[in-house]
């Protein structure tokens, strides 16, 4: 028996355009990941165009997230559901402008630099863009298998940004980049690493969602 | 925090129908204790059983026990020292006929103050802890019938206090009241609570939310689930707190 079809409706509308929204960031993500690889400076100003409409989703969805705890005053799951919400979606924000900085990056470097032979960040930014996705669908499907799969995915993303950081300096000691530009490199792999870090949030969140706990804490209790 | 109210293994019959059903709850002093649960689910049955209000209908059994400071209210204690002990406010308000002051004197008289100059001063601190004397000082001789049901149910409550009792009962004070006056009456019980142990009834969620530091859910005669109101509101235990806390049913 249910008394709320239309508040049912709206978390089923929250729900599917936070996966958009979600979907959005990840292509981002593995755009610049192909800018870096191929210095491809259409394909960069396309992802720091599509910055904005991440952007206006993340007020789209606030905006829905405000409606609803105006007209429902909503408690229990669908406090936490719509409070995890507002939060994940800022995450989500900063990474659309973490891929756009990455891009900007490149953008900046001279034409013949913009092939970053870097091995390890194609690598960060596919463990990165399934930390969103799962991230996402762990608080979609209320699955907390999928949020401990991002925790441990972000330990890998940790790891590849210390053996990129290695190539780098490597690649330095070769009489590859200059200091400039591997400074640029260095901030690029820090990006995707800051990424990461920004999807364990996420779904961090998604756990609160689901169990109350956050980050190992409960947040309630009287 | 003290145990002011504990009630353990409660059973409560109407003839054939069990209204309660092994109910154990605790309500501490100087905190307020809301109960919460669908019509027809026990809440108010159980408040009425606070002050032996159900002595009288008709069928009704009790068993069990419910101690007030430890003493059992079934007997230990005279009915009459239990009810000026433990005061009680209705749903509708329900001042007597007659004036604002003899309203708010009538307890006191029933229990044996006669000087005038000490039920003056009952009714004014009286008036003054229910927040109702600036707007009523000038009306004292007025008949209670002819104020607004936001200033009657202050009054009640004024009423109640008059005998200056430990504990307050509310069944549902406020359902009868526009938005402004629950507001006075939440805002008054907030600031009663560092006297008294308040246990309210209501069925506006949001109130309990506000008011209350302990919530009791009710269902089907049964205490559901019992705790601190923020962690019942945020994260229920029980899938039908959750369910019906959420408006899945009720």
């Amino acid at each position: 028996m249910t008394a709320r079809l239309a508040f049912d409706e709206q978390l089923k509308l929250l729900n599917s355009e936070l996966t958009n929204m979600a979907a959005m960031v990840e292509r981002a993500i593995e755009g610049a990941a192909v800018v870096v690889q191929e210095g491809d400076a259409e394909g960069a100003q396309k992802i720091i165009d599509s910055d904005g409409l991440i952007n206006t989703q993340e007020r789209d969805i606030e905006r829905l997230c405000l409606k609803l705890l105006l007209q429902q005053q909503p408690v229990a799951s669908d406090l936490r559901n719509i409070s995890a919400a507002l939060k994940m979606i800022t995450d989500l924000e900063r990474i659309g402008d973490q891929a756009a900085d990455i891009c900007e990056i490149v953008m900046n470097l001279p034409k013949a630099k913009r092939l970053l032979n870097i091995e390890h960040l194609p690598k960060m930014a596919k463990t990165t863009s399934s930390m969103v996705h799962c991230a996402i669908a762990a608080f979609v499907e209320s699955d907390i298998e999928k949020v401990n799969a991002v925790l441990s995915m972000d330990d890998e993303v940790d790891a590849l940004f210390d053996a990129a950081r290695d190539e780098i300096v490597a690649d330095i000691r070769q009489g590859g980049p200059n200091e400039s530009e591997a400074m640029d490199f260095l901030m690029i792999a820090k990006y995707f690493e800051r990424i990461g870090d920004h999807a364990e949030n996420i779904a961090e969140w998604a756990e609160y969602s689901i169990n109350g706990i956050h980050k190992g804490h409960q947040l309630y209790q009287g | 925090m003290n145990v002011k109210l504990s009630v353990s293994d409660l059973d409560l019959y109407y003839g054939d129908f069990q209204a309660l059903k092994s109910v154990d709850l605790d309500m501490f002093e100087k905190e307020i204790t809301a109960f919460i649960g669908p019509s027809g689910c026990g809440k108010s049955t159980l408040i009425k059983t606070l002050n032996r209000m159900n002595d009288l209908v008709e069928g009704c059994r009790i068993m069990g026990k419910v101690t007030l400071d430890g003493e059992d209210i079934y007997k230990d204690i005279e009915v009459s020292t239990l009810r000026k002990r433990v005061g009680m406010v209705f749903q509708k308000p329900n001042p007597f006929p007659m004036s604002v002051f003899d309203n708010v004197a009538f307890g006191p008289r029933t229990h044996g103050v006669k000087s005038k100059a000490e039920l003056e001063e009952i009714v004014e601190r009286s008036l003054r802890d229910a927040a109702i004397f600036d707007e009523l000082k000038d009306r004292m001789k007025k008949s209670a019938m002819g104020l607004s049901g936001g200033q009657q149910q202050r009054l009640c409550i004024a009423r109640a206090l008059a005998v200056e009792p430990e504990v307050l009962l509310l069944d549902e004070p406020t359902s009868a009241l526009d938005p402004i006056s629950t507001s006075k009456i939440e805002e008054l019980l907030a600031s009663l609570k560092k006297d008294y142990t308040i246990v309210i009834v209501t069925h506006n969620m949001q109130q309990a939310l506000r008011i209350s530091d302990k919530t009791a859910f009710f269902l089907l005669g049964e205490v559901i689930e019992h705790g601190d109101t923020e962690t019942i509101f945020s994260l229920p235990k029980d899938k039908r707190t959750e369910d019906y806390i959420t408006g899945r049913f009720g």
